[in-house]
């Protein structure tokens, strides 16, 4: 009983996370209509930044929720970067684009290797949050509830933003229409950077506060793209909501997968993805058939 | 004889008397490996280059027909069947991810294809009864066809060659035929192709299915060279490499591959032994390339080529009709 109860903690903890890597991934994919493929590597950065202040590896240690706040605004700039620099020098050429974010993942999962080393770097859990909280026979970790909620409000600050503010009503507009958006005088190539450092800003946040979970170590970036995809494709790009179902429903499968059936997680995890490209390519919630 | 043909011929002769010139068994190596790595960029190329469809998957099915191969040695059969298996099963498995994701092109397409190798480099990682898992699978022989041993470089490169001259030839011929055109026709516009009848998705179809007959033979050497086969193979980063092998050379085109292939074997053998970083400098070659010369080095040199040729030609005199 309490195994089960467990793994489904678990399952919507690590939905919770992929929410925040997805939420950006599905915005850029509207928005740009293209697979940013250096998500894995934006969070993997994130998580790095952040572990570099928390263990203290410049001499010196920081609050785990202030280097977090460094390592999402690190990477956040770097993302607006990277789209202003490389990626704006394709304009609507979307298969380069997608190879220039190949590349610069390889760049980026390298240069982590050469900063921070092969050996995973452990982050410990924030300070008060390190207990478990008892529920009747159940016993769960209080910083895996806690991510929890850190997604659920992070999912209604960006629903807020989306759907309630000038910003949000543009990025939507740019979602359903760019062409459209452009005539009535939405700068949409502004939102192209701005959206792809949310998003980046988001992967590395996910990243930082997964870190006393998952561990910081090479290959984060690898193991974390393709959920993202999965995500992304169940959902539906450009779909907060399509990112949250699906967020939900991956954390499942990966969970419950990764418990019942090892030797076949990977293809359990990728079959509903299948599925879902075969009956309903725009995803559960999604617009735009990519 | 044009120069190109020259060209093509020296390129050729070069390839052939390569062992005795070569001052090394190293080298040797190093030529089979660009040979093989050759034919799976072909086999990419068809794809990329012919239908417009871009596969980030396409280091699964070379790893698939590698790890058949493996598999059935294993299980104690003989080469022949082991390797008549794995061709069986490569061409199989294009087929399925073709059926999969043909639904789709462009970045759809991409998106699919690479959520399928994904799956393959999963279960060849997860999947350890069958697989190994991290530690793959070991074949301890290499076939000996007329009694030549391929244990010998050589004879290895000279078979590689062999094959590697078959794939070429077999490649020219299907992309210079109508369908090849025809193909052609469906990468530049596919509606005006279907308005004029032409089945679209099933001529992309074959065109996968060709595409994974040579990545399929390309595995199997791959797998008779190494003697060792591991989930690594079938990483994203393998297709991402043999993506840039096709585009860096000229997606296309029939030399840009081969040509690539060189480039990204070379770099990465001389490179590797440098330096660490080679998962650095391919990802900085591949932005480079796909933002400075977009067409590929083998398009892009013929470009400025022709256009060095052009200003010391007499203008070309036009014929008025009659």
């Amino acid at each position: 009983m309490s195994f089960w109860l467990v793994l489904t903690v678990n399952s919507v903890t690590f939905g919770g996370l992929l929410f925040l890597l997805s939420a950006g991934f599905s915005l850029i994919f509207g928005l740009m209509r293209i697979p940013n493929l250096t998500h894995g590597s934006l969070f993997m950065l994130g998580a790095y930044v952040g572990a570099t202040f928390v263990v203290g590896l410049l001499g010196f240690q920081l609050n785990f929720w202030l280097a977090a706040v460094i390592a999402t605004l690190t990477v956040a700039a770097a993302g607006a970067l990277a789209e202003r620099l490389l990626l704006r020098q394709l304009p609507g050429d979307q298969l380069a684009q997608v190879l220039v974010t190949l590349g610069l993942s390889f760049m980026a999962a390298d240069f982590c290797l050469m900063v921070w080393g092969g050996d995973p770097l452990s982050v410990e859990t924030p300070g008060g949050l390190g207990g478990f909280a008892r529920f009747g026979v159940a016993v769960f970790p209080i910083y895996r509830l806690a991510i929890i909620a850190i997604a659920v409000v992070v999912a209604l600050g960006l629903w807020l933003l989306l759907d309630r503010t000038r910003l949000g009503a543009m990025i939507r507009a740019g979602v359903d229409d760019p062409d459209m958006a452009r005539v009535v005088g939405i700068r949409v190539s502004q939102l192209f950077t701005i959206v792809f450092a949310l998003g980046a800003g988001l992967a590395a946040f996910a990243g930082i506060i997964g870190g006393p979970i998952l561990s910081v170590y090479p290959g984060l970036d690898q193991d974390m793209l393709p959920l993202a995809l999965v995500v992304v494709i169940l959902g539906g790009s450009g779909s907060l909501l399509g990112s949250f179902v699906g967020s939900i429903i991956v954390g499942f499968i990966y969970n419950f997968g990764q418990a019942l059936l090892p030797e076949l997680a990977y293809f359990v995890l990728f079959m509903p993805m299948l599925l879902v490209l075969l009956l309903r390519p725009q995803g559960l919630f999604g617009r735009h058939v990519p | 004889m044009s120069a190109r043909n020259l060209a093509i011929a020296l390129a050729f002769l070069a390839l052939v008397t390569l062992p005795f010139w070569m001052p090394g068994i190293y080298y040797i190596n190093v030529g089979s490996q660009i040979l093989f790595y050759a034919i799976f960029a072909l086999g990419l190329n068809v794809l990329v280059g012919y239908a417009g469809l871009v596969s980030l998957g396409h280091a699964g099915l070379f790893g698939v027909a590698a790890y058949a191969t493996g598999y059935m040695l294993q299980l104690g059969y003989g080469h022949t069947e082991a390797i008549l298996v794995a061709l069986v099963i490569g061409v199989a498995s294009m087929a399925l991810y073709a059926v999969l994701s043909l639904r789709s092109t462009g970045i759809g397409f991409i998106m699919i294809t690479l959520a399928l190798g994904e799956i393959l480099w999963g279960l060849a990682y997860r999947w350890i009864s069958l697989t190994g898992g991290d530690n793959g699978i070991n074949v301890p022989t290499r076939p000996a066809p007329f009694g030549y041993s391929l244990t010998v470089p050589t004879t290895f490169y000279y078979v590689t060659l062999i094959i590697f001259v078959a794939s070429v030839v077999l490649s020219a011929v299907f992309v210079n035929s109508p369908f090849g055109a025809s193909l052609m026709g469906t990468r530049d516009q596919p509606r005006r192709m279907n308005a004029l009848g032409y089945h679209v998705w099933m001529i992309r179809f074959y065109a996968c299915l060709f595409s994974g007959l040579l990545t399929a033979l390309s595995g199997i050497l791959f797998v008779y060279y190494t003697q060792f086969i591991s989930p690594q193979t079938l990483s994203l980063t393998s297709s991402a490499e043999v993506l840039l092998m096709v585009i860096s050379g000229g997606p296309g085109t029939l030399l840009g591959p081969i040509v690539g292939a060189g480039l990204v074997v070379v770099v990465k053998n001389v490179v590797s032994g440098f330096i660490e970083r080679w998962n650095f400098l391919l990802g900085a070659i591949f932005v480079a390339i796909v933002i400075l010369m977009p067409e590929g080095l083998v398009p892009g040199t013929a470009r400025l080529w022709r256009l060095a040729f052009r200003k010391r030609a007499k203008p070309v005199k036009t014929e008025t009709p009659s």
